[in-house]
């Protein structure tokens, strides 16, 4: 086993070293413009694109041509609500989406807020579900697109696709997802979930960063974005720039192998997620897991472990590589909104741990975590003036704290 | 981010940890902060009332690596001063022991009001206790 163990598969997976094969090539051989028409060297290149696309299409139950290259999955966001909303802006002005979306949905809504558009961010119940007759009730005549992530990034809970679909379905109205956490881990299927557009990136399927996809479906609806970008017209017009061919290939090949290997390695990562999960809540008392378990990526595990601040406990696990949703991590010193949007206060987010288990962990990692996390714990528990409280059974629910 | 060497080791080595009776009349409690906010600091103070000294102090602290640090050196800061001493103790004086980023300055500040709020919970006690010494003496 080597140290630092990395489980943030979360934030981005390690390249596979089949995916970094099939792409080397690809910069010093096959180096070609998939734009050039008129020599093989183009021709080698547009094949390896249209190689991919059907990669990416075979994974998701789409048609090659509906696959649209992007940079990475904040550009398919953007590209998917503005391009819509642009395009449809004669149909109507509105958008549903919610709360615990990633920033690239929830920043492009407010940017699109500012040019006329109107939000609706429905609230998640506390297992991080949204409440579908909140989603019907939300829906007016005036709405044009509910935009709905697959699996949250944070706390691994699965939205229902299929309900969403058919509710979409039935309004006319368009359904995209960003499914960047879904794919690759979880059977996605653009025509069973009913979904009309979906946002992908390779980085956090064992491809390479800088590269992801939008599926823009081409029939029962024809879907039609506005490009964002001006340029060459590539990707039939709706996102111009010369195509990344290696990461391209290397998203191709990621998807390829997540198609074939799926089944088997979701069923080991949830028995190592249960076992981590097991060993944590086995060793520890007030230990609580984030999000429903029911609907939940294998690969996935939130926990807060109460009275230990989340920063701290990372300082003490420092040959670990995981998140936490504390404030002291943030960049804007905010606990995480995901954690806050499922009302279970603010100091439960000040103490959960994000793991992300991957292709590449074993049973020996998973242990050395467990071990090592309900060490730290302790320790940190010994240190802390909320613990001894909650012992000598202060309810701390009721304390005035002198706030700072 | 990158711990300065002396968080590490306070965090590692916390000194100090533990609670006095907060029911004794020499030991001065100071409770700071808010779960919701990611830190409560509790720091307690032991005093000679015969010399006014310091001769031991306590924490616990639920918050950060940097929180942890402030109010473990704070307590080897205030054994050995008088009560008028340990509230000379500034902020920035912990800033600057521990080189703490500017984002982490809060924790000293919270460390100082920690020492403050415990000294005053010690004085509070004194003059509870000599008020009704005095009012006895009158009588």
């Amino acid at each position: 086993m080597k140290l630092p163990i990395y489980m943030d598969s979360h934030a981005t997976t390690r390249t596979d070293p089949r995916v970094l094969e099939a792409m080397t090539p690809y910069f010093t051989e096959y180096f070609g413009n998939a734009a050039s028409r008129n020599h093989s060297f183009g021709w080698e290149a547009e094949q390896a694109t249209e190689k991919s696309r059907k990669q990416i299409a075979d994974l998701i139950g789409a048609t090659p041509k509906e696959i649209v290259f992007t940079s990475g999955a904040t550009e398919s966001n953007n590209l998917a609500l503005k391009g819509i909303a642009e395009m449809y802006a004669e149909r109507g002005n509105h958008i549903i989406t919610q709360v615990t979306e990633h920033k690239a949905v929830l920043d492009t809504c407010k940017h699109l807020e500012k040019n006329g558009i109107r939000v609706t961010y429905l609230p998640v119940q506390t297992n991080g579900l949204i409440d579908l007759d909140q989603l019907r009730d939300a829906i007016t005549d005036k709405t044009i697109l509910i935009s709905i992530m697959y699996a949250n990034n944070e706390i691994g809970v699965v939205q229902p696709m299929k309900e969403i679909g058919k509710i979409a379905k039935e309004k006319g109205i368009l359904f995209h997802t960003d499914a960047v956490q879904a794919v690759g881990k979880i059977p996605v299927n653009v025509v069973a979930d009913g979904i009309d557009v979906l946002s992908l990136t390779a980085h956090k399927l064992y491809g390479p960063k800088g590269v992801g996809a939008l599926y823009v479906r081409r029939r029962n609806p024809r879907v039609q974005i506005t490009a964002q970008m001006d340029g060459g017209g590539h990707e039939r017009g709706m996102r111009s720039g010369t195509l990344n061919v290696p990461g391209i290939v290397g998203l191709g090949a990621a998807c390829e192998i997540a198609k074939n290997e799926m089944a088997e390695e979701s069923k080991r990562l949830s028995f190592l997620r249960d076992k981590l999960k097991d060993k944590l809540m086995g060793s520890l008392d007030e230990v609580y897991v984030n999000g429903t378990m029911e609907h939940h990526l294998p690969h996935n595990l939130n926990i807060s472990f109460a009275y230990v601040e989340g920063e701290s406990l990372l300082m003490g696990i420092n040959d670990i590589a995981v998140s936490s949703g504390s404030a002291c991590t943030s960049a804007t010193l905010e606990p995480s909104y995901v954690l806050k949007a499922l009302g279970a206060g603010d100091d439960l987010a000040h103490s959960s741990i994000r793991f992300g288990l991957s292709r590449f962990n074993v049973e020996e990692e998973v242990d050395y975590v467990a071990n090592k996390v309900i060490d730290v714990v302790k320790k940190l528990r010994e240190l802390s003036p909320l613990y001894e409280m909650a012992k000598e059974g202060v309810d701390l629910s009721k304390v005035v704290w002198a706030a700072h | 981010m990158a711990y300065s060497d002396k968080v590490i080791d306070h965090y590692e080595n916390p000194r100090n940890v533990g609670s006095l009776d907060k029911g004794s009349k020499d030991v001065g409690t100071g409770m700071v902060g808010a779960p919701e906010c990611g830190d409560v600091m509790k720091l307690q103070v032991k005093v000679n009332p015969q010399t006014g000294v310091i001769e031991d102090a306590k924490f616990k602290t639920f918050g950060c690596g940097s929180a942890i640090a402030s109010s473990s050196l704070a307590t080897e800061w205030l054994k050995g001063k008088t009560v008028d001493q340990a509230l000379e103790i500034k902020n920035t004086d912990i800033v600057n022991e521990l080189s703490l980023p500017p984002v982490k300055i809060h924790c000293s500040v919270l460390a100082e009001d920690a020492i403050k709020a415990a000294i005053s919970d010690y004085k509070n006690k004194q003059g509870a206790t000599s008020t009704k010494a005095e009012a006895v003496t009158v009588q």
